[in-house]
């Protein structure tokens, strides 16, 4: 019972590293920029949904501050590509980079000055209940980021194979010449593809509110949503969810039976591991050249 | 040339258009006209600036000088997906597919600036009777078709914008000339039934000038001859640089392929 409570916070954990790792795998396949502020980007989501629902702020229904703050993120994320990644165009990932990066500080201090640097609790409706079945007592808020994101897995997958922007949102990743020559406004569909991994990463930051408090720091978190990708293979959305999953269970359970301190490290090593036996990640989708 | 201004049957003119790579100029000042209904070719060595034009053309470059209008209107400064609702569609050397979607979806998304659903479900049969390779291969991933079978899913693709006017960039490019003659008589079919003006540009200059009613020959940016096929065709430098044949290989009438391959 204990080890079946153990692998469901580890899997909502995973949930959370999971959808942040897709949020930075989604802007690499069609960008090819790393997005060093999705972790920053996922605390901001959390703090912009407490905002709307949290009593000593707006105090909204709940229901209607989370649909709220994915559409804000979106425009955010949107908005971010739009006024200023756009007009790097053709400049290295270097400086994209470094640009993102500087973009997780500017939200951190901003995050710290509208809602404090105190850990902050996201006013949830069902805080607190358990589901119970059999002998097993689960915490509905694990539980429901476990369905919420196998949910978004599949509307994620439906949209990039069924709906005409997620199509195009492929074929500009997987060739960005030729979706231009098929009139695919690719700068619009690269804006919108920041506009989707901010709304991803709302999700995430308000399920990982939705069982704990957080602060401007957590977004820090992102580091290992990063190797997370990285498991993955950094160009697969799949993989981007099963990393983030591995990371998730490995952390309770290495702290729960291995050494000391370990299962702060485990996820960097599980990292070190993959990059040594398959260098392109799990899911890679590129051939491994022989030699 | 002639020396008339634009005439209703003028699908594209360009005038002194100039592009550059940074500081590289790679077209210097180029004028043509594009007649409807007809297959104009533009010959060249490599690194001539087609490739260029053609990118100019469809919008990925702009010029920094000159005019390009399709049908008395400039289009020289529209993005490229506006272009591609004008009518123009650039069918990219080197095949340049979506290489991880299947060869339906490859094909769907050259429909992406249409909206009439009925219509794009005719037009994709429409394909499927020109290529029907295509068909059986439909939900084979695109990157694993051979190089001939890519080259006729890049037709097949860039047909579904429903295109007044094809840029294809040579269509023969590492093809046998079995298969290029194949896809050649394709091009031709498609210009004659589905009345597609095509600018051609290719370096196999025999295959071409076939093919083409106009020719022009481009060098080192410029358009140094231009002129109908047929007249090109049997002009002796064309004869001697492009279709490399010397005079006296000529007389003992052997095919020159090799010579060819050489300014391939
Ligand atoms: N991206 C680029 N950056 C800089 N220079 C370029 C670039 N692309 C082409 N060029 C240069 O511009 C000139 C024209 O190139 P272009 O590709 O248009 O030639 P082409 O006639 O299509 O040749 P080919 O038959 O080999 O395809 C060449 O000198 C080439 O080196
Ligand atoms: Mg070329």
């Amino acid at each position: 019972m204990d080890f079946l409570q153990l692998i469901l916070s580890g899997l909502a954990n995973g949930c959370v590293y999971g959808l942040i790792a897709l949020g930075f795998v989604l802007i690499y396949k069609a960008t090819e920029a790393v997005n060093f502020a999705q972790g920053d980007f996922m605390m901001l989501g959390a703090f912009v949904c407490i905002g709307f629902t949290n009593h000593e702020y707006m105090g909204l229904n709940f229901w209607l501050a989370v649909p709220l703050s994915i559409l804000v993120m979106g425009a955010l994320g949107y908005l971010f590509n739009w006024g200023i990644l756009r007009h790097m165009f053709g400049q290295s990932q270097t400086s994209i980079v470094i640009l993102t990066i500087a973009m997780g500080f500017i939200i951190r201090f901003l995050a710290g000055a509208i809602w404090s640097h105190e850990p902050t609790s996201l006013e949830i409706p069902f805080a607190g209940q358990e589901v119970r079945s059999g002998g097993l007592v689960l915490g509905i808020d694990e539980v429901l980021i476990v369905v919420v994101t196998a949910f978004l897995t599949l509307a994620f997958f439906l949209f990039f194979s069924r709906t005409r922007i997620g199509l195009a949102m492929q074929a500009a990743s997987q060739n960005q010449l030729a979706a231009y020559y098929m009139g695919i406004p690719v700068r619009r569909v690269h804006s919108l593809v920041w506009g989707l991994s901010g709304m991803t990463a709302a999700v995430a930051g308000i399920l990982f509110a939705s069982k704990g408090a957080i602060d401007p720091s957590t977004g820090l978190l992102g580091i290992k949503a990063f190797a997370a990708a990285a498991i993955g293979g950094f160009g697969s959305l799949p993989g981007a969810l099963l990393g983030g999953l591995i990371i998730g269970l490995v952390e309770p359970l290495a702290s729960r039976y291995g050494p000391p301190g370990v299962s702060q490290i485990a996820p960097y090593a599980i990292l070190l591991l993959v990059l040594i036996f398959r260098p392109g990640g799990i899911f890679s989708q590129t051939q491994r050249k022989k030699v | 040339m002639s020396t008339q201004t634009t005439t209703p049957d003028v699908v594209l003119q360009i005038d002194n258009l100039e592009s550059y790579y940074g500081p590289i100029m790679a077209i210097r000042g180029v004028s043509l006209k594009v007649h409807d209904g007809q297959i104009v070719t533009v010959l060249g060595a490599n690194g001539a600036g087609k490739t260029t034009l053609l990118k100019t053309i469809s919008g990925v470059m702009d010029p920094e000088k000159g005019t390009v209008s399709m049908e008395g209107t400039q289009i020289q400064s529209m993005e490229a997906d506006a272009i591609v609702r004008r009518g123009i569609v650039h069918v990219p050397e080197g095949r340049e597919i979506f290489p991880l979607m299947t060869v339906a979806e490859n094909i769907a998304m050259g429909a992406y600036t249409r909206k009439d659903r009925t219509a794009i479900a005719a037009d994709e049969e429409m394909v499927y009777a020109y290529f029907p390779i295509l068909k059986d291969r439909r939900t084979q991933r695109a990157g694993t078709m051979s190089g001939g079978q890519q080259q006729m899913l890049a037709i097949a693709r860039g047909l579904m914008s429903r295109p007044k006017l094809m840029l294809l960039d040579e269509p023969s490019l590492g093809l046998s000339p079995l298969l290029t003659q194949e896809i050649f008589e394709i091009i031709v079919r498609l210009n004659k039934e589905q009345k597609v003006t095509m600018m051609l540009v290719e370096q196999n200059a025999k295959v071409a000038l076939d093919a083409a009613d106009y020719g022009y020959v481009m060098e080192l940016g410029r358009i140094v001859m231009n002129d109908t096929a047929e007249v090109l065709a049997a002009s002796k430098d064309i004869q001697e640089f492009y279709l490399g044949v010397s005079q006296d290989e000529n007389q003992r009438g052997q095919r020159r392929w090799k010579q060819r391959k050489t300014w391939r």
